[in-house]
């Protein structure tokens, strides 16, 4: 039997959060670890989680899975299990609404602080506007993040500043506009950003890469904002 | 006592997904008020899963493509069942709708000469049919409903669109001319539930492929708008077309593109024969996502199923190469090896026939406007009710759907549907308020599910549900065998009624959506079980082994089940082409 | 964009560049020091006050310091905004910040004067 610790909270019973162990039943195969909590809810309907894709591309269903953060439908038990014992907790940092469920307002905020959307003010022509395949190639790697804040919640900076620093997350997807070929706000983007908090809050721990559950590396697409800063300002 | 807060818009949407944001766009564009409610995060929307791409005649892979060999491939594809004028509507604007989309900034993949990206796609041709395989598919990589999606929710957020976030809509508030004026929901994060009034509400609430056991849907894809239309005594049409993709992974469900084969890939049997040309010799392995199913289901069914079992067949990648799939088809090596095991770059992928796609729906036409059929068989419009989306049936997909045509489908409908409201709203609206009574009716089920005591887990029963979906409804179909499936589901509807809930507290309480999730689940099973073994003949995805032939003399019409007696009826199809005569019915082959 | 008046620079690209230049110049100092230290075995008082009293020394000694000030300004300044925040310990987390703060520039500055009153008192 599989030893399952859970992070427990529901406000209008619990004064303080508390972990609660489960025995669970693996019949030796090595499921992921969202079926072992939907499982456990039928067990115990209190029982709190999102998902909704169960196949690792609609980020609802980021938590810390034994001390890790990621995505539990693509978190198999052999990757997650250490001494017969699974922990699970919410992501770190941002408050908790009930059990694994947390309030990502802050996170949302920063995603929509970078202005998450093509600016291009000039007259668009009757087809799509032409972009060479290196051009596109530069958003490869930055437009598939998820939103599901692994990376963010694994950010020290981020955790202690979440309304002032972007976040990876956020940065990545700053990057991905300022990369791109079609997007004509590039200066007002970089000027949006040159503040001591909003990018250079980030230390390079690269917490972000080793989570990202799409294998995203945030710490790079920082590092090009700010050589992009570099290069304006200088 | 319906002492509810109220909030009041000039436009609702439920759903969040592709469908919904469109409309919910063109509508924040035009000042509207406007709101949408999601269930989900917008960007968690079933939309999100989309890979291979949307299909339009766009004409980058082959300037002189044309979007009515499109039309015809679409009308061929839905076995005839498919109305042409929607049809023609869609595959027309579909250009548009997709530039617009590119103008949004959605990362399409790209050609040489810079322009989108198109890849071969099962059942397109050019020239009507005469001028073999076409590539019309739009991609990005194979994420193209993920970047979708996101740029959809992305032009949300720079029009201001309101967003009422993890929020779930109950049930339809009517008034007592019978129009739709709003609907009641539940805030997921507090449990308050409010009457969100709306002169125009729009369902775009996607579909409901949890009521099979095997499906590469989502969890949350569970008709809650079907579900609530059926309570609200509004009829679905067709909703026994129920597709089934050739290609989930064995065991997981979870979807592999048809652009795997339209990039090149093909399926092969334990003899390592690939099975496809001997039942499409033309088309093979991207002959109609139906046909497709069809013979991989025969080829199990004859002992030539791959694995220990018997169960599956491979799907083949391998000779591709490692950079061609690391281009083209990232996301399905990665989801391969994650739930299959299987790294295709090597080995081939385990697949079998999943449900994919509820063909039918809420009937609507083109401006989105949901309908009814009157005791005469004339269309009769719901005041204020609006589908779209996969929710809907316009009906462009008929008996079966193509591939990359659903994520058209909701653009194009999400658009045009916004486009009809705006134009009504401007005309002005009136609409009679919903009294106490109608608003209370809209809690009626709530109230029962909160106020029950003892009852049946709802995962248990879900299950016990989805069983009987796909042993007696999948792939092929039996009188006999429906009408054993149709009493089980009877005798499952008073226990699903009185689900029990485990947890009746406030904050966050999933189990109390899973509970309403499985009664609309519930509905739009028992309309497909009906509505299916009603339908005496075999036509795109329903396939029935006591009436295998095509019968255009019965049959040539869409389906509509009437809740309030669990009556089917027929609809004609729609042959009104704008542009030129009709596509007359033709024996379907590939 | 997030505005704070207390950060040395006041923009998030000159700190970034200031920390960094900072860094190269005490990187470069200490491996000057332990060079000449290490090429130098017998170094005796004469040798060690007529390097110091030299004038380029006494500029890339002072350069060093000055660096050295800039960059705990910058790391504190960091440090302090990370941990003293309203966010974290309440209302008066602004006022004890701005009193770390001055504290620390204070010292950092007595720390500046002092080093330059050694370095040409030699």
């Amino acid at each position: 039997m599989l030893n399952v610790s859970i992070y427990r909270y529901n406000p209008e019973v619990d004064s303080e959060p508390y972990m609660q162990d489960f025995e669970f039943d693996t019949q030796g195969k090595d499921i992921m670890v969202l079926d072992v909590l939907e499982k456990l809810k039928i067990e115990d309907p209190t029982l709190v989680f999102r998902r909704s894709c169960r196949e690792g591309v609609c980020g609802s269903d980021g938590m810390n899975i034994s001390g890790k953060n990621g995505l539990a439908c693509v978190t198999p038990l052999s990757d997650a299990v250490k001494k017969n014992k699974l922990v699970i907790r919410p992501l770190p940092g941002l408050p908790v609404i009930r059990d694994l469920v947390i309030d990502m307002s802050q996170f949302y905020a920063q995603y929509e602080k970078i202005q998450p959307y093509m600016i291009n003010n000039t007259p668009a022509p009757a087809i799509e506007r032409l972009q060479s395949q290196e051009e596109r190639a530069k958003l490869d790697g930055l437009y598939e993040c998820i939103l599901c804040a692994c990376c963010s919640t694994a950010c020290p900076s981020f955790w202690w500043n979440p309304d002032k620093f972007i976040g990876p997350s956020g940065l990545l997807q700053a990057y991905r506009f300022l990369a791109d070929s079609r997007d004509t706000a590039t200066e007002a983007r970089l000027a949006n950003l040159d503040d001591p908090f909003s990018v250079f809050r980030c230390h390079g721990i690269m917490n972000c890469v080793q989570v990202c559950p799409k294998g995203l590396n945030p710490t790079k697409a920082i590092g090009h904002i700010r050589d992009m800063l570099i290069r304006t300002a200088t | 006592m319906a002492n509810i807060r109220t909030m009041t818009f000039d436009a609702v949407i439920v759903g969040g997904g592709g469908s919904g944001m469109r409309a919910a766009l063109q509508l924040a564009q035009s000042g509207y008020k406007t709101a949408v409610i999601t269930k989900v995060f917008p960007t968690r929307s079933h939309t999100v899963s989309a890979q291979g791409g949307i299909t339009c005649a766009i004409a980058s892979d082959d300037p002189n493509d044309q979007w009515q060999w499109h039309m015809y491939d679409t009308i061929k594809g839905a076995d005839f069942i498919g109305d042409q004028e929607a049809i023609e509507y869609m595959c027309q604007t579909g250009p548009e709708a997709i530039f617009e989309l590119e103008h949004m900034g959605l990362p399409f993949s790209r050609t040489e000469e810079g322009r989108i990206y198109q890849r071969p796609f099962g059942g397109q041709s050019k020239d009507f049919g005469k001028g073999g395989q076409a590539a019309r598919t739009c991609a990005a990589a194979d994420r193209t409903g993920h970047a979708l999606l996101h740029t959809l929710y992305q032009g949300n957020l720079k029009n201001e669109t309101t967003f009422l976030n993890e929020w779930f809509a109950v049930d339809i508030v009517k008034n007592s001319d019978n129009a739709v004026v709003g609907v009641v929901a539940l805030n997921i994060e507090t449990g308050e539930t409010v009457y969100v009034k709306s002169k125009a509400t729009v369902f775009a609430t996607g579909g409901a492929g949890r009521i099979y056991a095997s499906t590469t849907n989502a969890h949350i894809c569970t008709g809650d708008g079907i579900g609530m239309a059926l309570r609200a005594g509004f009829p679905v049409q067709d909703i026994e077309m129920w597709q089934f993709h050739p290609t989930g992974i064995h065991g997981a469900g979870t979807l592999v593109t048809e652009g795997c084969r339209g990039e090149g890939g093909y399926l092969v049997n334990k003899d390592g024969e690939r099975f496809m040309e001997r039942y499409a010799p033309n088309a093979k392995d991207l002959a109609g996502r139906d046909v497709v199913a069809r013979s991989m289901v025969l080829e199990i069914l004859e002992g030539r199923g791959c694995g220990p079992d018997g169960d599956h067949v491979y799907l083949k990648l391998d000779h591709l190469g490692e950079e061609t799939l690391n281009a083209k088809l990232p996301g399905i090596l990665e989801l391969s090896r994650t739930f299959a095991h299987a790294d295709p770059v090597k080995e081939p992928i385990p697949v079998v026939p999943t449900c994919h796609y509820m063909m039918g729906g809420i009937p609507t036409n083109v401006n989105g406007q949901a309908l009814t059929v009157d005791a005469e068989g004339n269309d009769e419009v719901i005041e204020g009710f609006y589908a779209c989306g996969e929710a809907a049936c316009v009906s462009v997909h008929g008996a079966n759907r193509l591939g990359g045509n659903s994520l058209l489908d909701l653009v194009v409908f999400g658009r045009a549907s916004g486009m009809f409201i705006e134009q009504q709203l401007r005309e002005g609206i009136e609409l009679k308020d919903a009294s106490e009574a109608d608003i209370e009716a809209a809690m009626a089920g709530l109230n029962h599910l909160n106020d029950s005591t003892g009852g049946e887990n709802a995962s248990v029963l879900r299950a016990e549900l989805q069983t009987i979906m796909q042993n007696y409804f999948g792939v092929f179909r039996r009188g006999d065998f429906m009408q054993e499936g149709i009493t089980k589901l009877a005798a499952l509807r008073p226990r699903i009624k009185n689900v029990a809930l485990g947890d009746k507290s406030n904050a966050f309480n999933t189990s109390r959506i899973e509970a309403l999730e499985l009664q609309n689940l519930f509905e739009v099973a028992e309309a497909t079980a009906i509505t299916a073994e009603a339908r005496t003949e075999s036509r795109g995805a329903h396939a029935r082994e006591d009436f295998q032939e095509r019968d255009d003399v019965n049959w040539l019409c869409h389906s509509v089940f009437f809740p309030s007696d669990k009556r089917v009826g027929k609809r004609g199809v729609n042959f009104n082409l704008k542009t030129r005569e009709a596509f007359e019915p033709q024996i379907r082959t590939y | 964009m997030v505005t704070n008046v207390t950060s040395l620079g006041r923009s998030g690209l000159s700190d970034w560049l200031i920390a960094r230049v900072s860094a190269y110049v005490m990187t470069a100092y200490l491996i000057f020091i332990v060079g000449y230290l290490m090429l130098t075995p017998d170094l005796n008082y004469t040798q060690w006050a007529a390097l110091n009293s030299s004038l380029p020394m006494r500029m890339f000694s002072l350069l060093t310091i000055l660096s050295i000030a800039a960059h705990a300004w910058i790391g504190m300044w960091c440090v302090l905004t990370d941990y003293i925040t309203v966010r974290l310990i309440g209302p008066k987390a602004t006022a004890l910040r701005i009193i770390f703060q001055l504290g620390m520039i204070a010292i950092t500055l007595l720390y500046v004067i002092w080093a330059i009153d050694i370095l040409w008192g030699i």
